[in-house]
């Protein structure tokens, strides 16, 4: 699994730092968020897919083989 | 459980779809939409679409290769106008009819109208699109309703060099949803951005070259938008016995029947965490309760009651305005840190002593995040 982030499309709602803390953080200025583990392994997986999926601005897309 | 049937293709009804097959639904998913877009985002709308940075293109929620690998019977332009519960049939405009044993309702809003004819109103990408292309510098613009979206649009035009005048029936715009203190906050914003902002006024028409007010007075416009509220997408379910009081009623599952949910703008339900009947036109909560309905439809001994802490953003001028939780009906509002002149604070809501709800304009994100805490714990207190 890759983790692709969009971020000018980022809102800053921390959505996926609340979900998938593990893989997603938020910048301290402006919420916007940051990707910690582009390639999470698989026991991450599940989480990362809610974080995607409850993203409010469709800014984080997933490729799975 | 066969055939789930979704009716409505926006941020819910996608976000039920998904679920659906993540959770390893494997049985057929037919997923109604009455757009004919691919489904799409929409709180750019009144922002980075309105302003004209961001081709229409970047809403796509999706792409075309996302929506194979759902493997969805997908029916975009496709109009819902019946349902029979006890035969378990949707009917669709033109006659057809889709058998189910599951059901997801996510129909939506629509926005509410003043009577008569013309003005604008911003829902969809078209909406945004055709209001777009009328304004620019020295147009008028009126907008009726100072409430999120109005004033996201007001923003928006004041930077597009629009002359815009924003009309409000209440003395203080957004005082119901965030209390008094704070939608002064926010109106002295347009005020100081050069936003004509009336209160207090009520409209009673519109003509060709403007709008109407109670008292007579014409406000001159070369365009008008109409941005007072919406209505839920019921009237195709009015005989089918299902309860509807100003949204779809569902209970603490997001369940109106049995096998049939609800999710999204069109849904109210009883939510557990604040004891209230809510129906939350959001769009996190969109995805939140999709995703709900849907595991909730295919897990009948699993059922969750769908109990979020509602979360939404607003984007005026170089405000961004964060709340968590159910704000409206609170009684007392402390600024818990900051100061409203600077517009940098954070604001608490209660109701009864109780924790409702917290505001943040100006301030890093992560300041709220201790309130949402709070406001998930505080249930087991």
């Amino acid at each position: 699994m890759r983790v692709e982030f969009d971020e000018p499309k980022c809102v800053a709602a921390g959505q996926c730092v609340m979900v998938a803390p593990d893989v997603f953080d938020q910048r301290d200025e402006d919420g916007v968020a940051i990707v910690l583990d582009a390639e999470p392994g698989p026991e991450l997986h599940d989480e990362v897919r809610e974080a995607a999926a409850v993203c409010p601005a469709a800014a984080i897309r997933l490729v799975e083989p | 459980m066969n055939r789930i049937v979704v009716v409505g293709a926006s941020a819910a009804g996608l976000a039920a779809a998904e679920t659906l097959r993540r959770e390893g639904h494997s049985g057929s998913v037919t997923l109604v939409g009455e757009e004919l877009d691919f489904p799409y985002d929409r709180p750019p709308l009144s922002k980075q679409i309105l302003a004209g940075e961001w081709e229409a293109e970047r809403l796509a929620l999706r792409t075309k290769e996302d929506f194979d690998r759902l493997d969805l019977d997908l029916r975009l332009g496709a109009v819902a106008v019946g349902l029979d519960p006890g035969a378990r049939l949707v009917r669709l405009a033109g006659g057809e009819q889709l058998g189910y044993d599951g059901l997801i309702v996510a129909t939506g809003v629509r926005p509410r109208r003043l009577p008569g004819r013309g003005g604008h109103v911003l829902r969809t990408l078209r909406d945004a699109v055709e209001l777009r292309k009328r304004l620019g510098p020295g147009r008028r613009l009126v907008v009726v309703g100072a409430g999120f979206l109005g004033a996201e649009v007001a923003a928006v035009a004041r930077g597009l060099g629009c002359e815009v005048t924003l009309l409000e029936p209440a003395p203080v715009p957004l005082a119901h949803a965030v209390g008094e203190q704070v939608g002064r906050v926010l109106s002295e914003a347009h005020r100081e951005h050069g936003v004509d902002l009336r209160t207090g006024v009520t409209v009673t028409g519109m003509t060709d070259f403007g709008v109407t007010l109670s008292g007579g007075e014409l406000v001159a416009a070369d365009e008008v938008l109409i941005a007072i509220g919406s209505v839920p997408n019921t009237e195709w379910l009015v005989d089918s016995g299902l309860p509807i009081d100003d949204g779809l009623v569902c209970d603490a599952f997001s369940a109106a029947a049995p096998q049939i949910y609800g999710a999204g703008d069109v849904a109210r339900w009883h939510n557990p965490r604040f004891g209230v009947s809510m129906r939350i036109e959001h769009r996190t909560n969109a995805a939140e309760q999709g995703m709900a309905a849907a595991r909730n439809l295919l897990h009948p001994d699993a059922r969750k009651p769908f109990t979020p802490v509602p979360y939404f953003w607003s984007d005026q001028y170089d405000m961004k305005i964060q709340a968590y939780g159910y704000l409206r009906g609170h009684d007392t509002v402390d600024i818990a840190e900051g100061d409203l002149a600077g517009r940098r604070f954070l604001a608490t809501y209660r109701k009864q002593g109780r924790l409702v709800g917290a505001l943040a304009v100006g301030l890093p994100p992560k300041a709220l995040r201790p309130w949402r805490q709070a406001l998930i714990t505080q249930e087991h207190q």
